[in-house]
């Protein structure tokens, strides 16, 4: 890619004598996963955009546990936990910010208790808090009027109660927003959790990502947007397996906003 | 010999009590097989939950069609058992009708009591309906062959006798107090059971008194017989729906526990100054990571297995369970109360000593291929109308067959040991975690 991010490390910011405003936590799958570092992307795009005074800690972050967690390892668990709490709090962290449900809903809830106490916030809700301040404008661009669905990461929805933040960002983007039978509280799974997306599934009749798929195209969307990695790769592939991909896109709620406003 | 319905009455009533009595003894007994867990905190939040889900069925009409059937059986059960003090308070001390006093008001209670008989008993013909001749997929689901579907037939049928018996109780009543029967004045009204007043014509009102009172004895033995098939039953979440609402977990349903057993070992593998070589203290108790049987789980959590009730709600929403893999929260919850049930007759069998058991709720009643199949989406835990949570016995059992068995699927080990070696659950270097900067 031809443009230049702005992407400071704590480290960085820490030899010049500043603190961020916040912290991004870019998680793996957002480091590693070539379909989620679209949406680091397009989320530091937004960043630089509105101008906010993040930095990430680059190679100094690490795996915060969790799907070793949910696989019943909490040895590996608590040591990465203890690792980057003890990063954390060297650099006197405060507030951070991750666009995976999953770092979030760990950080969040399973860090206090062993020493890391933070302000984390979602993607989602970090990018209508830029709104509402006035810090970020978006006209509806090339989405008005699209039919979009959105899938609810389970650890961002049922974990954490957050159900409304995506949905106010998409209206501000004036697409027509379609609900699925199952969404919010009722959402079913893409499969991904619980450590799912690193191992096969069990015998059985379908994969939840067809079942999550099937639901979602039954809304007949333009774009099925997500607001996590693994449910945006679940969801993905899904589609592929429903030969859509030349109609129906999957997308994180930080590419729409980063492609309605040309970044 | 005045006195002998009275004495038969006392006897019967203190059997159905102290049979009660004996079973709830064993209820606690074999919950307090489990560990100990502080749920005394935050109080007011707790009362909430539970005047808002047990009392409130706040989560039952998220369905709304079982919602709204279960709560005319469950505003009949409530209410009727007002009229099942009159019936205690008459047998004990040989009044009859003892609240006619109340008059009008009286009237209307057991008019009120009558038509909630006739409408619990539409909602019973609509579960059985539900379950015997629609037959919804979560009720004809293999969790409940056998003994469970049979129960929950059992439990249909004994609501429809006990609901007739008291209409027939009240018909007959009715019938000798518009005679003019001795013992018999006018009192209450009756919308319900006069339809059934024709039945009566003709016969003797002798007959009719001792079908008045046969319809009275047979009710509330039948209240009583009830009450006690309730510990060998999957209907216990009529009482126990509120200590179960009051101790459940509070906290986002995305916050799995932190083992304090684990911390501390991470944290002496952390500190540089830790003595590999120190004698645990003495006082330390045998850590066990995870859980393998009932005994490692938590009160709680078996205090939820009692508390089931076996809708199959969880278990409907389970993605696993919807595409066809064995796991199935229910069954999980099933599984769970089966084995401490073992348990415990297996230490009444033993004198009260822990017996050296052959089994154990890990792999004998819950397989590994069910546990691996979880998503950890919270659905069932969403959708269970008591807030049980068959999630955190799921997670337990993993943690046991990880931490003390290794017995982790290949493809998940693979991830474990990337995590521990380079930070990801992929094979990426560290260094290179910033390079989508530039790329």
């Amino acid at each position: 890619m031809a443009e230049q991010l702005s992407v400071p490390t704590m480290a960085e910011m820490l030899a010049n004598g500043e603190q961020p405003e916040v912290l991004f936590w870019v998680g793996c799958a957002g480091s590693f996963d070539d379909r989620a570092k679209k949406i680091t992307k397009a989320f530091v795009k937004i960043l630089n955009k509105a101008q906010v005074k993040f930095a990430v800690l680059g190679t100094e972050e690490s795996c915060t546990g969790d799907p070793a967690k949910r696989a019943g390892n909490e040895f590996v668990f608590q040591m990465q936990a203890m690792m980057n709490i003890e990063v954390l709090n060297a650099y006197e962290a405060k507030k951070i910010v991750t666009a995976c449900p999953h770092c979030f809903n760990t950080l969040k809830n399973e860090y206090p208790e062993l020493g890391g106490n933070y302000e984390v916030i979602h993607h989602t809700e970090f990018l209508k808090s830029l709104l509402d301040s006035g810090r970020l404008t978006i006209q509806g661009g090339q989405f008005k009027g699209k039919r979009i669905t959105f899938h609810d990461p389970c650890y961002l929805g049922r974990a954490n109660n957050i159900y409304e933040a995506p949905r106010e960002l998409m209206e501000k983007l004036d697409v027509a927003l379609v609900e699925m039978k199952r969404s919010k509280a009722n959402g079913l799974c893409c499969g991904a959790g619980g450590a799912q997306m690193f191992k096969d599934a069990e015998p059985g009749n379908k994969e939840v990502n067809i079942l999550r798929t099937e639901d979602a195209l039954e809304t007949q969307p333009d774009i099925i947007a997500a607001a996590c990695p693994f449910c945006n790769t679940m969801m993905t592939d899904g589609v592929k397996n429903k030969e859509k991909e030349g109609s129906v896109k999957v997308m994180d709620i930080a590419e729409l906003i980063a492609n309605a406003e040309d970044l | 010999m005045q006195y002998i319905d009275n004495i038969l009455f006392l006897i019967v009533l203190a059997l159905g009590i102290a049979f009660f009595a004996k079973s709830a003894k064993k209820i606690i007994r074999n919950i307090k097989l489990g560990q100990e867990v502080d749920r005394t905190d935050r109080t007011s939040e707790r009362w909430k939950n539970m005047t808002l889900i047990a009392l409130g069925q706040k989560k039952m009409i998220t369905r709304p069609i079982s919602g709204l059937l279960h709560i005319i059986v469950y505003v009949g059960f409530v209410i009727i058992n007002i009229e099942v003090l009159e019936i205690i308070i008459d047998g004990l001390f040989g009044t009859h009708r003892i609240f006619s006093f109340l008059g009008t008001t009286y009237n209307v209670l057991i008019g009120s009591f009558e038509i909630l008989a006739l409408l619990v008993l539409v909602a019973v013909f609509a579960f059985f309906a539900r379950r015997n001749i629609i037959k919804l997929k979560r009720f004809i689901h293999n969790d409940l062959t056998g003994w469970p579907k049979s129960d929950a037939n059992y439990i249909l049928y004994f609501e429809v006798v006990l609901m007739s018996l008291f209409l027939i109780m009240n018909a007959a009543d009715r019938h000798l107090q518009l005679i003019g029967y001795t013992h018999y004045p006018e009192a209450g009204a009756f919308p319900v059971s006069s339809f059934l007043l024709p039945i009566f014509e003709g016969m003797s009102p002798g007959v009719v008194a001792l079908l008045e009172r046969s319809a009275w004895w047979l009710h509330i033995i039948g209240i009583l017989i009830f009450l006690n098939y309730l510990y060998f039953s999957k209907h216990l979440h009529i009482l126990l729906a509120f200590p179960n609402t009051y101790f459940a977990d509070l906290d986002a349903k995305g916050k799995f526990t932190n083992l304090e057993s684990v911390t501390r070992e991470v944290k002496l593998m952390l500190d540089p100054n830790a003595d590999p070589y120190a004698a645990a203290p003495a006082d330390a108790p045998a850590t066990k990571f995870g859980a393998a049987d009932v005994t490692d789980l938590n009160r709680v959590q078996l205090l939820n297995a009692y508390t089931c009730t076996e809708c199959g709600r969880c278990t409907s929403a389970c993605p696993a369970n919807q595409t066809g893999k064995k796991l199935s929260p229910r069954r999980i919850m099933m599984a769970t109360r089966d084995r401490m049930v073992e348990l415990g007759d297996e230490i009444d069998k033993n004198n009260g000593q822990m017996p050296q058991s052959t089994k154990t709720l890990l792999n004998d009643y819950i397989t590994p291929e069910e546990l691996w199949a979880c998503t950890s989406c919270n659905a069932c835990v969403e959708e269970c109308p008591v807030n049980i949570n068959p999630l955190s016995i799921i997670l337990d059992l993993r943690r046991f067959l990880v931490m003390e068995q290794s017995a982790a699927p290949m493809s998940l080990n693979a991830m474990m040991s990337n995590i521990e070696n380079n930070g990801a659950p992929w094979q990426y270097s560290q260094q290179d975690r910033l390079n989508w900067k530039n790329e």
